[in-house]
């Protein structure tokens, strides 16, 4: 580890909950997989933790880490795009927004495909949909189901329509894993919105999603405005989206590995038992 | 009828011309050198104007009032129409049309956004903007175009799918998945026409296909440029720049390889000439048929896989 990065996790030794304003120490947090242990307030996690948190130790194996957005409209708005993409890498250690490599969980092999909340609100450019193709892509080359965890604002503003694109482009790849008969996993954690949403995440053969994350197409700020009234308690939450039936189980973080584990058994021929 | 200010120019020549007709009618005086003299001048003014429109002008005519939509380039287009309705779950969703006829005596099944031409119609069309139960009843339309092996045309224009409570409790995020999904394996031709304004996942719903044209006039971005200044400039006063910086028109994204073609738009917009207007979207889509329709249904998704999968790339 760099001298640089020592440093930073210095200053970083302690956190505050956002729910509760209680502070808590960094290691305490990890233990407590990144969960508030006075309200039970779940942290955004970073791709890193989260894989931390979901692959069996030591099994997994990054790959296409290099791939990164190359700005081509040259899009500024108050701030450079490429500053911001700047401040988004040195944050996250990432080049984009996903992390893909290949693992197990729950000893099953898979590929596992993270997004990543804090680079640049987890939104998919054409750099990120085309990471998640790849990951697709690698799942059906190696005949393993796929993992998806998504966390993400939606489609990345800054390359105009290229970005909105990679909602077909994913989509289309999925296409192409389905008729392979390999399982497909997505997992929503919060927040899943927007084109993120209305792409890979709700095309899982089954859909799992954290406690509490926000789901949905269109944010709530922009709903309150076209409707002119608040939302109902609870509105696009997991347990709001469960009841109506748009994902399959609401599972602890503590959990996601063991029920990732279960439904990649289910359905899969060979099964490593 | 409604002009834009740009217009005004255009309509009071228009006006004058009318004038001295009602005039030489009245009076049997020849007026036909004024009258060629005006007309004249007035396609200069729209030549002038409209060869190179600034971008704030092109999202004006993408949205203007009388633009045709869908159900005025049926009319023009497809011969013996039959509009089809409902998701067969919730409800028929008027802001989005689908039915079945033929162009040229080529069966076609149509799905296109439909806006209103005044707030009532509006209001029923809910302004184009799509509920979920409006692409499911798209992917039952596309199922049964598959079914009976009938190509499909689509007409994209709309602001946006509908951000409401209800849509968000009926799963407008998988709607619009699930079309994605369902629109690439739908192993009959598709042609996508951009005809106003492609607005977001609402449009792109709607708009993955084989080959996809733009009219000149029209524009299709992730975000309207409205919501793009309100998010990244975090004002409401940045909407052209955030719509230059996107790049929403139909030479943009010809430049950038997401659209197949521009179709011309007659003199001083499509609305200006309904018929012109559909003569030459009928041109694109007959174009496209002839040559889609060669294809096996293995070769059509192969092509169609290899457009999406390479589309973009070449910007890594
Ligand atoms: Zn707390």
């Amino acid at each position: 580890m760099s001298i640089f990065r020592k440093k930073k996790k210095e200053e970083n030794k302690w956190i505050k909950c956002k729910s509760c304003n209680e502070t808590f120490y960094v290691e305490e947090l990890e233990q407590n997989y990144w969960i508030c242990p006075k309200c039970s307030n779940y942290f955004r996690i970073s791709a890193r933790n989260r894989i931390k948190i979901t692959a069996d130790e030591g099994t997994f194996k990054e790959f296409d880490k290099k791939i990164t957005t190359k700005d081509p409209l040259e899009f500024s708005d108050l701030k450079p795009y490429k500053e911001r993409l700047k401040d988004a890498e040195a944050k996250t250690g990432n080049k984009e927004a996903v992390v893909n490599g290949v693992c197990e969980i729950d000893s099953q092999p898979c590929v596992l495909s993270v997004m990543d909340f804090a680079f640049l609100g987890g939104s998919m450019g054409y750099a990120t949909g085309e990471k998640i193709i790849r990951a697709i892509e690698k799942a059906i080359k190696l005949k393993v189901g796929l993992v998806i965890i998504s966390s993400s604002g939606g489609a990345r503003m800054q390359e105009g329509i290229l970005s909105l694109m990679q909602m077909e482009r994913a989509s289309a790849a999925l296409s192409m894993l389905a008729k392979k008969g390999l399982p497909y996993i997505s997992v929503l954690t919060d927040p899943t919105t927007g084109g993120v949403a209305a792409s890979f995440s709700m095309l899982g053969d089954v859909i799992l999603a954290e406690p509490n994350a926000l789901i949905g197409f269109a944010g709530p700020r922009v709903i309150e405005q076209t409707i002119g009234k608040g939302l109902p308690e609870g509105f696009q939450r997991s347990e709001f989206l469960l009841e109506k039936g748009f994902i399959d189980v609401i599972v602890e973080r503590k959990e996601i590995p063991k029920y990732i584990g279960k439904f990649l058994r289910y359905f899969s021929e060979n099964v490593k038992k | 009828m409604l002009v834009l200010d740009f217009e005004k120019p255009i309509y009071e020549i228009e006006e004058k011309i009318d004038n001295l007709k009602k005039m030489a009618n009245e009076q049997g005086i020849d007026v036909m050198d004024e009258i060629y003299a005006l007309e004249k001048k007035k396609n200069e003014i729209i030549k002038n104007e409209f060869e190179n429109l600034s971008i704030d002008k092109i999202i004006k005519i993408a949205r203007h009032p009388n633009r045709p939509y869908t159900l005025d380039y049926v009319k023009y287009i497809v011969e013996d129409f039959t509009e089809v309705h409902g998701d067969r779950s919730f409800r028929d969703d008027k802001a989005i049309v689908t039915g079945f006829g033929y162009i040229d005596s080529q069966k076609v099944a149509v799905i296109g956004h439909q806006k209103g031409k005044n707030t009532k119609d509006n209001l029923y069309r809910n302004f184009g903007m799509a509920n979920p139960e409006g692409y499911r009843k798209t992917q039952r339309v596309m199922k049964l175009a598959e079914k009976f092996n009938i190509p499909i045309v689509t007409f994209v224009d709309t602001p946006g799918a509908y951000p409401g409570i209800g849509a968000e409790e009926r799963g407008q995020s998988e709607a619009i998945a699930r079309n994605l999904y369902t629109m690439f394996e739908t192993a009959v031709p598709i042609i996508v026409v951009v005809t106003g304004e492609g607005g977001s996942g609402g449009a792109l719903a709607i708009a993955s296909g084989d080959k996809i044209g733009m009219l000149e006039f029209s524009i299709y971005g992730v975000i309207s440029p409205e919501g793009c200044s309100s998010i990244l400039w975090r004002d409401t006063e940045h909407s052209i720049e955030a719509a230059k910086a996107m790049r929403v028109t139909a030479k943009d994204l010809l430049e950038l390889g997401v659209i197949d073609e521009i179709i011309k738009e007659p003199l001083g917009g499509a609305h200006r000439d309904y018929l012109q207007a559909s003569e030459n979207i009928k041109e694109f889509i007959n174009k496209g048929l002839s040559e889609l329709k060669a294809l096996s249904k293995k070769k059509l998704i192969e092509r169609r896989w290899k457009k999406w999968r390479e589309m973009t790339t070449k910007f890594l």
